[in-house]
């Protein structure tokens, strides 16, 4: 035996000791869990059974992984660390200046492409699940963004400004007959008035301490909701909200509604492309307004903001209005899309608003990248279209057996991936700093070198 | 005034729940400095455990001492929320200590939809009732409108707590563990030059942070005798503003504004309105935050250049 297939040989072992150890614990992990499962019998108590063949396949599957990572992954990355020079990944120029265009340009056939691909009915669920879904979230992440990104701002509680949105549009709409196109504005104002009062009180806090305050502010909007019956109608939500009009021409089969007018034959389709270019259009206004503030004194001040307040202060930046500013611009795009979410249900209940909402916005500003537009919305295609494909994975059901729900998988899979996303890039998707104020050249730097989150 | 006595009594039990989760709380942002904010999951598979301890213990063993059945539970969920508590760490922390300062916390909130899913999908999303373990109580004052009790379970779940802060106390006030903690908490680099396993001190600080969370869960279950897999959401959230109000880094502090949280929740159902007791339970938070960011027994936080 030479010496390399000696050494070889005891990796292996250690490779297996290890796995084994691994596979010891994670039985201790799961055997409460996973290996006993409390069941209601038919007189109403409580009992205990046990499923042994799960708990062994998740040991096995964990031991199996572990093996696999220290016997091959970890060499291999080992080696292919060594061949090259860890350089920080950036975006190069040339890739975001034809990237943009390229997918602003195939958002708006979007719609087109998927009606010709699966007609008028197959095409509902591809334009409202994956198009409206996921850019309601690209915009709540391009708002938040503002808070987060580019101010640093912890914000824990975004969702209420979003709540505040729907409510407005949905109270206003049904009880005073406004049209969307008055009550969209109107949200927005409402979201960064309530952005600017709950913003007061915590300009003195930072990073962790902001981040359980903005949670405590929308953990109470959401409570007032559920229990002021009176004006909100408590957990049954408001119903029946009037839906937005195409500039007063009504989607239904009358005379002088949208198919009618146009001489098309009737479809529910028409409002969802409809809707679709709505959000699309808020959202590039959500990303546009971004971009030009980051331009403007006020957006270099949350900049510096996020870089150093000590520093930022000193300089003579007023650091209250800086964060209030902040505050405000972010809750009025969630304002935007909350008024644009209750008009596309035609329903808002607090159970809208919870708290995993604001995580899941929160979680695609900080995976995409915090401050970098591009990843936010990768992130936020990743994540939500991510979810909403689980939800129709029907094939799972001929291997798993009929019972079998990927739906119930969603969030399980979504926290898990939020864990393993952050150790892999714990900066996001897209680390690397444009600065937009430069000397003679642009130069991009990794985010690793500066750091956020001490406002 | 039997009214005020009774919600004292109330408001102590809940509140000792709340201490002892926030200890955890408090532990944890002292060492690491981070919001641990899975924490209150933990508490909540820690209730499941005992659940399952109890179902075992009942059906499975026939025991019928109440004694040595509370005692089994606490010992099993203990030992495995601790177990969990670790491997979290593990998995989920380790890897980004140095990382800038959000990724521990959105990989904590990761954990915590995690924790709370995987529950929710393992065991089912219904409510788990179980009977009562202890039934009695003291009548301390009779009328024939209103009786102020002290049940036996209140009286067990007082002096578990008290026993068990009084050992804690003593694993973090006299042993070398407790030092190696307090080194850490200082400055972890010099800790480490000095000869302290850093990495081992801060997984066992997860380890006494979930075992007083599973003590925290066993008599949540004892006392409320019902369990679902979102119980952990609401009381983490209270026993962290029972840690800040205490100030966090504190731990006589954190145990001090767990009951007077329990005290605000109780009283202000009892007085006001119960729909709204978390909304009091969270402005306490904030208003803490606002006007004494050092909380009661915290030190004050020196802003450095």
């Amino acid at each position: 035996m030479t010496a390399s297939a000696r050494r070889e040989r005891s990796e292996v072992v250690h490779a297996l000791r290890d796995a084994g150890i691994t596979a010891l614990i994670s039985f201790g992990l799961f055997l409460p869990l996973v290996g006993l499962l409390t069941i209601t019998n038919m007189n109403n108590e409580l009992r205990l059974t046990t499923r042994l063949p799960l708990l062994v396949i998740f040991v096995a599957l964990i031991a199996g992984v572990r093996l696999l990572v220290t016997l091959v992954i970890r060499p291999w990355a080992e080696r292919r660390r060594a061949l090259s020079t860890r350089k920080p990944f950036s975006i190069p120029r040339s890739f975001s200046r034809w990237f943009v265009p390229f997918a602003i340009g195939f958002l708006v056939v979007y719609p087109f492409i998927s009606l010709a691909a699966v007609g008028y009915s197959g095409s509902l669920k591809w334009i409202d699940n994956f198009g409206i879904q996921i850019l309601i979230y690209v915009m709540l992440g391009w708002g938040l963004n503002i808070v987060v990104g580019l101010a640093g701002l912890l914000d824990l509680g975004y969702v209420a400004f979003y709540a505040v949105g729907a409510y407005s549009y949905g109270l206003l709409a049904s009880h005073f007959g406004l049209s969307f196109w008055i009550l969209l504005p109107l949200a927005g104002i409402l979201s960064s008035f309530w952005g600017i009062l709950l913003g007061f009180p915590v300009l003195r806090l930072r990073g962790d301490y902001l981040a359980i305050v903005t949670l405590a502010f929308g953990e109470i909007i959401r409570i007032v909701l559920v229990n002021w019956v009176d004006l909100t109608n408590g957990y049954a939500g408001i119903a029946a909200i009037p839906r937005p009009t195409f500039f007063g021409i009504p989607f239904n089969t009358d005379d002088n509604g949208f198919a009618a007018t146009f001489h098309l034959t009737f479809s529910p389709t028409h409002r969802t492309i409809f809707l679709y270019y709505l959000i699309l259009g808020l959202a590039l206004l959500t990303g546009y307004v971004t971009t030009r503030l980051r331009r403007l004194p006020v957006g270099r001040a949350w900049e510096a903001l996020r870089e150093d307040e000590i520093a930022c202060r000193s300089l003579g930046i007023n650091t209250t209005n800086t964060k209030l500013t902040a505050f405000a611009m972010g809750a009025m795009f969630a304002g935007f899309a909350g008024s644009f979410f209750a008009a596309r249900q035609g329903f808002i209940s607090p159970e809208s608003f919870t708290f995993i909402e604001s995580a899941t916005i929160l979680s695609i500003v900080v995976l995409g990248g915090m401050g970098s537009q591009i990843g936010v919305a990768i992130a936020a295609v990743a994540m939500i279209g991510g979810t909403e494909i689980m939800r129709d994975m029907d094939f799972l059901k001929a291997i798993f057996g009929d019972t079998f729900d990927p739906t119930q998988y969603r969030m399980l899979i979504f926290g898990f991936a939020m864990v393993l996303i952050m150790i892999w890039k714990p900066r996001g998707l897209i680390a690397s700093r444009e600065p937009s104020v430069f000397l003679k050249e642009r130069k991009t730097i990794s985010s690793e070198l500066v750091k956020e989150g001490h406002g | 005034m039997d009214v005020f006595v009774q919600q004292l009594i109330n408001g102590i039990t809940l509140g000792s729940i709340y201490g002892l989760i926030a200890i955890g709380y408090t532990m944890v942002f002292g060492i690491i400095g981070m919001v641990n904010f899975a924490h209150g999951d933990v508490f909540m598979v820690s209730a499941f455990i005992a659940l399952i301890a109890f179902l075992i213990v009942t059906t499975w063993l026939g025991i019928t001492s109440v004694a040595l059945a509370i005692f089994i539970m606490l010992i099993v969920s203990m030992a495995f929320t601790s177990l969990i508590n670790w491997a979290i760490e593990r998995v989920a922390y380790r890897p980004l200590r140095g990382s800038f300062r959000l990724a521990p916390l959105i990989s904590a909130i990761g954990m915590s939809i995690f924790l709370s899913n995987f529950v929710q999908v393992t065991q089912g999303p219904r409510n788990k009732a179980i009977p009562p373990i202890i039934r009695g109580e003291f009548i301390l004052s009779g009328h024939d409108a209103y009786t102020v009790t002290l049940s036996y379970k209140q009286i067990i779940i007082w002096g578990v707590t008290a026993v068990l802060l009084a050992a804690f106390w003593y694993l973090v006030a006299k042993t070398s563990l407790g030092r190696a903690q307090r080194a850490c908490e200082q400055d972890q680099k010099m800790a480490a030059l000095v000869g302290i396993d850093v990495d081992r001190t801060i997984a066992m600080t997860f380890v006494i942070a979930a075992a007083l969370a599973a003590v925290a869960g066993t008599m949540y279950v004892m006392y409320y005798g019902v369990v679902s897999f979102s119980d952990g959401f609401v009381p983490g959230v209270k026993a962290f503003t029972a840690a800040v109000l205490g100030g966090i880094g504190s731990l006589p502090g954190a145990v001090v504004g767990g009951i007077l949280i329990g005290l605000i929740e109780t009283l202000w159902s009892a007085y006001f309105t119960i729909d709204y007791k978390d909304v009091a339970a969270f402005s306490v938070l904030a208003i803490t935050l606002i006007f004494l960011p050092q909380g009661l027994f915290g030190r004050p936080d020196v802003e450095k250049v």
